[in-house]
């Protein structure tokens, strides 16, 4: 196995008492001493301090480069305002999503967000559609941190008060302690909160006054995916992968209407005859949110059933953790479109038994997005 | 008080066997979620997996320790699976069994020896 990497911030999170695991080629903090459980729900009633850094910054630079960006992806690039950030996604011929991505208009540039399992395929798939032409730049110097929580607004604002001016999924260029940050206004967390690319040498210190505030909390993975999911959110290699479509993931609100069929722009990314196919006439599965009736969790593989005996299994759940916040379990997972509908019935086998579960709307937690 | 590798604590208590989960093995666990307990009056026999717990991490077994019958389960765990971290050793007990063979009950550790199996 290769070694793994580390980011700017290994030596702080053992210094924090963080337990390590290997994540997607990283050695990750999955929790701090407080634990996932109240890791969690601190995040929601005040502020947590993630470190991203192991997902891939991209810049992308230069003659026409929204154009050529369109040619990978289903959103609309063109007319993203100078400012702004969208959720997106990297399609494949077969119309499977190849990653999950954010990118932002930052004036003479666009900055894409991509997971770290995904970012040197999706490196080499920018530099394949841009160059020579524009350029594109994977950013290695800069760590990621991401503030989330309904107090993340306050405890940013006491290092640049401008924050406080930025609306959801914003994006700016700030002064923090005397260093030029890269801010969004987004997570994934469900929670209002902020990312922060920050040069590398000063992420440590960013980080270290940022977690002397008493409403701020240093927050690990376990966290960040019992957060995600109760907001409903995806996890690229759990619950959408090169197989699923943007309609099969229920991700159809991702493709803006300007490139959909007699939209201006319409087509002209990989798999549009498949997503076009879907979005008119629906896909075979859907992506559900899964809500188990008893405690017990439902995990990742969990077969589904439409009856409590006989039959073969018609889904599986792709995501499964208990809500800390919800107080209950809570899935993910793909069903036929037919047993898609919000209250039906299934039942999810844990250890040779069929135990109900219930089609549920999503996300399971309210978000808390500052529009 | 007896100590298996499985860390799980056995004591002895009017003639009947308490089982529950050790402190080292809660902290392990993390945040314990959800526990499932078997029905009172189950015979189970040694190493078999009798008890479901999942914390916010994974979801584990518990074994039988011993031969023998379930003569009581404590539900205040089923019901508030968090007081598994709370008081491991004490309040949160798994079971009580009524044992037909007590003879491994030699094999299984004492504080010390557990308390040096965990390092």
């Amino acid at each position: 196995m290769a070694e793994l990497k580390r980011t700017p911030l290994y030596d702080l999170h053992i210094e924090l008492g963080a337990k390590m695991v290997p994540f997607a080629g990283y050695e990750m903090p999955v929790q701090y001493p407080l634990g996932v459980m109240k890791e969690h729900l601190h995040t929601r009633a005040e502020a947590g301090l993630f470190d991203v850094s192991h997902m891939g910054q991209v810049i992308l630079r230069g003659a026409g480069v929204a154009e050529r960006f369109e040619r990978l992806v289903p959103q609309d690039v063109i007319g993203l305002k100078e400012g702004r950030q969208r959720y997106g996604f990297f399609t494949n011929d077969a119309g499977g999503i190849e990653d999950d991505l954010m990118f932002a208009n930052r004036g003479d540039h666009l900055l894409v967000v991509v997971n770290a399992a995904c970012k040197e395929a999706d490196v080499a798939r920018m530099r394949a559609a841009l160059e020579p032409e524009a350029e594109v730049v994977e950013i290695t110097d800069r760590a990621l941190l991401a503030l989330q929580g309904p107090g993340a607004e306050a405890a940013l604002a006491v290092l640049a008060p401008e924050v406080a001016q930025m609306k959801f999924m914003d994006v700016a260029t700030l002064s923090l302690n005397g260093v030029d940050c890269w801010l969004s206004r987004s997570g994934y967390t469900g929670e209002d909160g902020f990312e922060i690319s920050v040069p590398a040498e000063a992420a440590v210190e960013l980080s270290q006054i940022l977690l002397s505030d008493a409403r701020v909390e240093a927050i690990g993975l376990g966290a960040r995916n019992s957060l995600r999911l109760e907001a409903g959110l995806c996890l690229y290699g759990n619950d959408i992968d090169a197989g699923t479509s943007p309609v099969d993931a229920a991700l159809s609100w991702g493709i803006q209407k300007v490139r959909r069929k007699g939209g201006a722009r319409a087509g002209g990314f990989p798999g549009e005859e498949r997503i076009f196919h879907e979005l008119e006439n629906g896909a075979a599965k859907k992506r559900v949110g899964l809500a188990p009736e008893g405690r017990a969790p439902m995990r990742e593989g969990t077969a589904l059933f439409a009856a409590e005996e006989g039959g073969a299994a018609v889904g599986h759940v792709t995501s499964g953790a208990f809500g800390p916040s919800l107080g209950a379990p809570m899935a993910m997972g793909y069903v036929p479109t037919a047993m898609s509908k919000i209250g039906t019935r299934l039942f999810g086998e844990l250890r040779g038994k069929r135990l109900p579960v219930t089609v549920a709307e999503l996300p399971f937690v309210p978000a808390g997005f500052k529009r | 008080m007896k100590y298996t590798e499985e860390h799980e604590w056995l004591r002895e208590e009017d003639g009947l066997i308490v089982v529950g989960i050790t402190e080292h093995a809660s902290e392990q666990l993390g945040d314990v979620v959800f526990v499932e307990l078997p029905e009172e009056g189950t015979e189970v026999t040694k190493d078999e997996d009798i008890c479901v717990i999942e914390s916010v991490k994974a979801a584990s077994d518990i074994l039988a320790p011993l031969d023998g019958e379930i003569v009581e389960v404590n539900e205040g765990i089923v019901d508030e699976p968090g007081k598994v971290n709370d008081d491991p050793m004490g309040d949160a007990w798994f079971f009580k069994m009524k044992p037909s063979d007590l003879s491994p009950m030699d094999d299984y550790m004492d504080e010390a020896a557990y308390k040096a199996f965990i390092g």
